[in-house]
């Protein structure tokens, strides 16, 4: 029994991390706080419902295109809503997360809503670990997620383009007079948070059906996750996700399923009151909070 | 020949600017006519309207309340968004009064007012030290998190919510006071916003730190705001469960934490005549578009991104400017 919490709280504590590594990205380097980022995981999860069940393309390319696609609608939004109010904080958050609303309540008026809205698993299979059963699907979401960890890290210490982002979430100035574009790296990380909430969504939804008010809790998740981490540590966000993780999983073993939702709450009110910075946000502290 | 547009203030605002404005009545006229037109309009509107658009003028009337109370948090460097913490906390406090107590919604409606600020600023009390995003992230969430203890616990009905409350008297009454109250708060905080007070509160939204350094303790400046905004969003809370004679869930639902924003956005923040502006288009068109459901809410969303955008300054600063501006074309000079 304990053994089983304990898996399920680490495979729980993994899809927080994915959930909350594309807002964490996209924030640390534009510094652009993606309110949209429920929406487009929702979207992306819709899409290749859409690609594979209306258009009848096979799954991995219907994943593929759903991927590529919220990746663009992440670009665009950046280029045609966000880069002309590009610095004024607040505007970004209530134009995104007026993207955000408009995507997520579109769904619903189209009638996205039954049990019929569910992406496949990868392989309908599982596996014993000791006397727990485990499906194939939360392995994969487990090798995933390590998988896109080590990905971003290797990407932004080891490619120019990686590079470059960690340049403008350094110092934008400069890094602007290295001749670094500051709009397209801007654009880059949108997107680049974009796609890792669609690469998210087709590995996690398989799990249950696709619901728009999901994308709320997601969004909630992501921010609960960053905040107590501390807002743009990648680091930060890893253990963040497995304090939340555990603590849900054992709230929803010993108490009860309702309370889940309320500790990402409770660990933002707890995390404020101990060391408002979160864990790992030391560099951000000055910047952002007073 | 290149030419470029210059604005220059209007004679008559100039000259209405000192104390000669009382010589004249057309310069009387021009002061007063601002301010008068909310209130003759809003009386007149109460008598001219049929029963189902009063409904409507009342419900116009709650949203700009939440509307103002948004505009003042954003004035003092806080931006909520959540008014629905605000709403529901009112509510649920009317409703528990009034259903297990068998308070007088004359009683009810008060004591929630106050308490309902009272406990919405201690909620958030621990949160003051935030700014910006964090700001408005734990007040996004706090009005989802409490549906769901709701939900859990199944206190105060639960899912059900608590119906057959007491109605106000009589639908004057209710319509007048609601009139009255957002009278109050616009012109109330309209000039609270012009005092040594909400100079302070202004100086807080501009930069912080530099206020401190005047010695200045901003945690209880913001402390005094928040319970300001969320005692006007409690009392629209209790206004409302008694006109519905229902509290239940919906009153934390998104609805009333998105709709004031619009309004504030699109009439135009920071001189609360825009945002309640704002709430007399965005509500009344609900209203119109009552038959589209779900998409009305997708517009609401699509109004924030446009204005903001491409109209950052609202509807009403751009009245505002071309009532007290003239604009003429002029030649660059080389």
């Amino acid at each position: 029994m304990l053994l089983g919490t304990l898996i399920y709280g680490f495979v729980n504590s993994v899809i927080l991390a994915l959930v909350a590594l594309g807002f964490n990205l996209t924030f640390g380097i534009s510094g652009v706080a993606n309110f949209a980022y429920g929406a487009l995981y929702i979207l992306a999860g819709f899409l290749s419902w859409v690609l594979f069940n209306s258009v009848d393309l096979p799954y991995a390319f219907a994943a593929l295109f759903s991927v590529l696609l919220t990746a663009i609608a992440g670009a665009l939004m950046y280029r045609f809503v966000l880069l002309r109010i590009r610095g004024m904080v607040l505007s970004e958050v209530i134009a995104t997360f007026g993207i955000g609303l408009s995507i997520l309540e579109l769904f619903k008026y189209l009638g996205f809503i039954g049990f019929e809205y569910t992406l496949p698993v990868f392989i309908d299979s599982s596996i014993d670990i000791g006397q727990v059963v485990i499906d194939m699907q939360r392995v994969f979401i487990v090798t995933i997620g390590i998988a896109m960890a080590g990905f971003l890290w290797l990407f932004t210490h080891h490619t120019k383009t990686g590079l470059r982002f960690r340049g403008i979430a350094q110092d934008e100035r400069t890094a602007l007079s290295l001749g670094i574009n500051s709009d397209w790296v801007a654009t880059l990380s949108v997107s680049f948070g974009a796609a890792y909430a669609a690469i998210a969504a087709i590995v996690i939804l398989p799990l249950g059906t696709i619901t728009v008010d999901h994308g709320y809790e997601v969004l909630i998740n992501a921010l609960a996750v960053c905040i107590v981490g501390g807002l743009g540590s990648t680091g930060g966000v890893v253990i963040a996700s497995f304090l939340l993780g555990y603590a849900q999983t054992f709230t929803a073993t010993y108490l009860e399923s309702h309370w889940v939702m309320v500790v990402p709450l409770v660990a933002i009110l707890a995390i404020l009151a101990i060391k408002p910075s979160g864990l790992y946000g030391e560099q951000k502290e000055l910047e952002e909070r007073i | 020949m290149k030419k470029r547009k210059e604005r220059i203030d209007r004679g008559i605002k100039v000259r209405s600017a000192d104390i000669f404005a009382l010589c004249s009545w057309r310069e009387m006229l021009y002061l007063s006519s601002p301010r008068l037109l909310p209130i003759v309009g809003l009386f007149l509107l109460s008598f001219l309207l049929s029963l189902y658009w009063q409904k409507v003028l009342l419900s116009v009337s709650v949203f700009a309340l939440l509307a103002i109370s948004w505009d003042l948090l954003a004035q003092s460097g806080m931006v909520s968004l959540g008014q629905a913490l605000f709403f529901g906390m009112g509510a649920y406090l009317a409703g528990i009064m009034n259903h297990y107590w068998g308070w007088s919604p004359f009683l009810t409606i008060p004591v929630a007012t106050l308490f309902g600020g009272l406990f919405c600023t201690v909620l958030l009390l621990p949160v003051l030290r935030l700014r910006g995003i964090y700001f408005a992230m734990v007040t996004l969430i706090l009005p989802i998190m409490l549906v769901r203890v709701i939900e859990a616990t199944k206190i105060f009905g639960g899912t059900e919510g608590i119906s057959g409350l007491s109605p106000l008297p009589s639908r004057w009454l209710e319509l007048y006071i609601i009139i009255f109250a957002l009278l109050a708060a616009l012109f109330g905080f309209r000039r609270l916003m012009g005092s040594d007070f909400g100079l302070v509160l202004k100086g807080i939204n501009d930069n912080d730190r530099s206020v401190m350094n005047a010695g200045i303790n901003i945690y209880w400046f913001k402390a005094q705001a928040l319970f300001i905004a969320s005692s006007v969003g409690a009392f629209a809370g209790a206004f409302m469960t008694h006109v519905y004679m229902f509290v239940g869930m919906p009153v934390f639902a998104l609805d009333y934490s998105i709709l004031p924003i619009a309004a504030a956005i699109v009439g135009g923040a920071g001189t609360f005549a825009g945002a309640m502006f704002g709430a007399f288009i965005l509500v009344p068109l609900s209203e119109i578009l009552r038959g589209l459901g779900g998409l009305r809410i997708v517009f609401y969303g699509l109004f924030l991104v446009v204005f903001i955008v491409a109209l950052p300054e609202g509807i009403f600063h751009y009245i505002q400017r071309k009532y007290h501006q003239f604009e003429r074309w002029v030649e660059v000079e080389k």
